[in-house]
């Protein structure tokens, strides 16, 4: 704001970059953040497979965004940093969702009433608890204002009309298949023609959970035939509930029980194996 | 560890990209007290007053590799703690253990393990196994300082190659010395004060295309041999029921072989070695 003219007010300013950070959230597509049976489960939208909307943060702490890709994955990776390096002063239980949550708060805050341009970005902080009514959701907006959501939530673009089908149908006892439906359905009942239902193809979702019963680390991305056999069968057989892909076990640790042994081979890790890294920037999510 | 772990106001210049995926290079930045090797030691030896720990033995079989160690930490010439752990999953495939100084070795195990899942979480794919293997080397190299006045130690890092064209050949080992170097071991390896006995017992053992069973057998008994000739090195507690940690990498991940069969191994190479009559000191007739 150096090379200003004239006068604007303190209100006009903020009523500006409000604006101009809502416009551009609301292009971005959705994703859904819910607390089912087995854990917290994340849908998003996303028509890459390669950069992610739903992210690892720590053990029990996942992370999803939707907005402008260049500065979500930012601010993700600044809360792996956060997590990683008090976890390493402290113990990995002394990583709580809440701390993130109200880091990206302070952060973000100060990038919207400091700089000329605001983050184009509404993201979401869940913790898993040891039951669905001990899980957190945190909403955080560009503004730095944040929210905690009983049970679900929606970020992005069209969250009022997706919300709508959540709030309706979501319950915290569902099983993983039933809740990965709803929140399909959910994120497909807008953004058609005319206001119309829509398919989303199944290579534009991306799935992921913190498995409540897991130790360790419990964060697993949800793909391939794992992903069609939860939203084929309403079963949710145990099978399917397996999870696709490897995720390592915690650092052992004398005190902690050995950790459970690795889920699945090399095979379907290489589904997940890709590089979030080589992005461009103005990706939209 | 001040302003490292107190959330910033809003994003410090080290951590907006680009920044490096290592953990070691972020604390090297914020909180360098936090690193191994980058504290003032007064002049002097100081290796007398720490406890030490001591054989590490790896050897490789036909899908993977065995990493296992012995339970003793000793202090000169006393037992410093009978069931110390040494040996731990480094990351999902891939094992660590040490030899020497043991707080300098489990700080370094510790700092490895939260290296590798941090490279993990920011970029979304897991550094290949040589990758993991030289980072572990040039954080040995920033130990130097402290390993030439006495706190040394050294790892000895296995795990399973994902990207071995040949899965029965997958399983590799690393050693590494004082100065950073790194050596690629063929076979098997051991490090610490017992390891010529465990190494001598190895190179006896060793067969190409070995199960995982008698992988883990031999390691057991080498290190029995170990124990049999080195002071500094525990055998099997058959009162206390203290036996060797073992863990195996193969493609199903890191796994610690469960204490019963270690168990069951130890007595039976102890039923086998131990003799049905008194050994008569010889009297003149």
């Amino acid at each position: 704001m150096a090379m200003q003219f004239g006068y604007a007010s303190p209100e006009q300013l903020m009523r500006d970059r409000s604006e101009y950070a809502r416009k551009n959230i609301a292009r971005s597509r959705s994703a859904v953040v819910l607390s089912y049976e087995g854990g917290v489960l994340f849908v998003a939208e996303n028509i890459s497979t390669a950069l992610h909307k739903v992210s690892e943060i720590y053990d029990r702490i996942g992370f999803a965004a939707s907005g402008r890709y260049n500065e979500f994955e930012t601010l993700r990776a600044f809360g792996v940093r956060l997590a990683d390096l008090r976890g390493y002063s402290y113990d990995r239980r002394d990583v709580k969702g809440r701390a993130v949550a109200n880091a990206y708060a302070q952060n973000l805050g100060a990038i919207f009433t400091e700089q000329s341009k605001p983050f184009e970005v509404e993201i979401c902080v869940a913790e898993v608890g040891a039951t669905a009514a001990d899980d957190e959701l945190y909403r955080i907006t560009f503004d730095g204002s944040v929210q905690t959501e009983p049970g679900y939530l929606v970020i992005g673009g069209q969250a009022d009309s997706v919300l709508t089908v959540v709030k309706d149908r979501h319950d915290t006892g569902m099983s993983l298949s039933e809740g990965l439906r709803m929140a399909v359905d959910a994120l497909s009942s807008a953004g058609g023609e005319g206001g119309q239902p829509r398919e989303i193809p199944r290579a534009q979702l991306e799935v992921a959970v913190l498995d409540r019963r897991k130790s360790g680390r419990t964060f697993r991305r949800v793909v391939g035939a794992a992903l069609d056999g939860l939203l084929n069968n309403g079963g949710g057989t145990e099978d399917a509930d397996a999870p696709a892909v490897a995720v390592p076990p915690a650092p052992a640790k004398k005190d902690d029980p050995a950790p459970p042994p690795a889920e699945s081979g090399p095979e379907s890790r290489a589904q997940t194996a890709e590089n979030p890294g080589t992005a461009e920037p103005t990706t939209k999510g | 560890m001040g302003a490292g772990l107190d959330p910033p106001r809003r994003f410090p210049a080290d951590v907006s990209p680009p920044v490096s995926s290592s953990f070691v290079d972020y604390l090297s930045r914020t909180a360098p007290e936090l690193l191994p090797g980058r504290r003032p030691l007064p002049p002097g030896i100081a290796a007398e007053g720490a406890a030490h720990a001591t054989t590490i033995v790896a050897i490789t079989f036909a899908g993977g590799v065995v990493l296992a160690g012995d339970r003793r930490a000793t202090m000169g010439n006393l037992i410093a703690n009978r069931d110390i752990e040494k040996v731990y999953a480094a990351d999902v495939y891939s094992l660590v253990g040490i030899a020497g100084t043991a707080g300098v070795g489990l700080e370094l195990i510790r700092l490895f393990q939260v290296e590798l899942e941090h490279y993990e979480k920011i970029e979304g794919a897991m550094l290949s196994i040589d990758g993991k293997a030289n980072r572990l080397a040039t954080m040995i190299r920033n130990n130097l300082g402290a390993a030439m006045q006495g706190l040394v130690a050294v790892p000895l890092f296995a795990g399973f190659d994902l990207d071995a064209t040949d899965p029965t050949n997958a399983g590799r080992i690393f050693s590494f010395d004082v100065a950073g170097g790194c050596y690629e071991e063929t076979d098997y390896d051991g490090i610490g004060s017992g390891s010529l006995f465990a190494k001598s017992a190895l190179k006896k053992l060793f067969r190409k295309g070995m199960t995982a069973e008698e992988a883990v057998r031999c390691t057991v008994e080498a290190l029995y041999d170990a124990a049999d000739d080195d002071t500094a090195t525990g055998g099997p507690d058959l009162v206390r029921g203290i036996f060797p940690v073992v863990w195996t990498a193969t493609a199903e991940g890191a796994q610690r072989v469960p204490e019963e069969q270690v168990a069951a191994i130890a007595r039976e190479i102890v039923e086998a070695r131990t003799r049905s009559d008194t050994r008569l000191t010889h009297t003149r007739p």
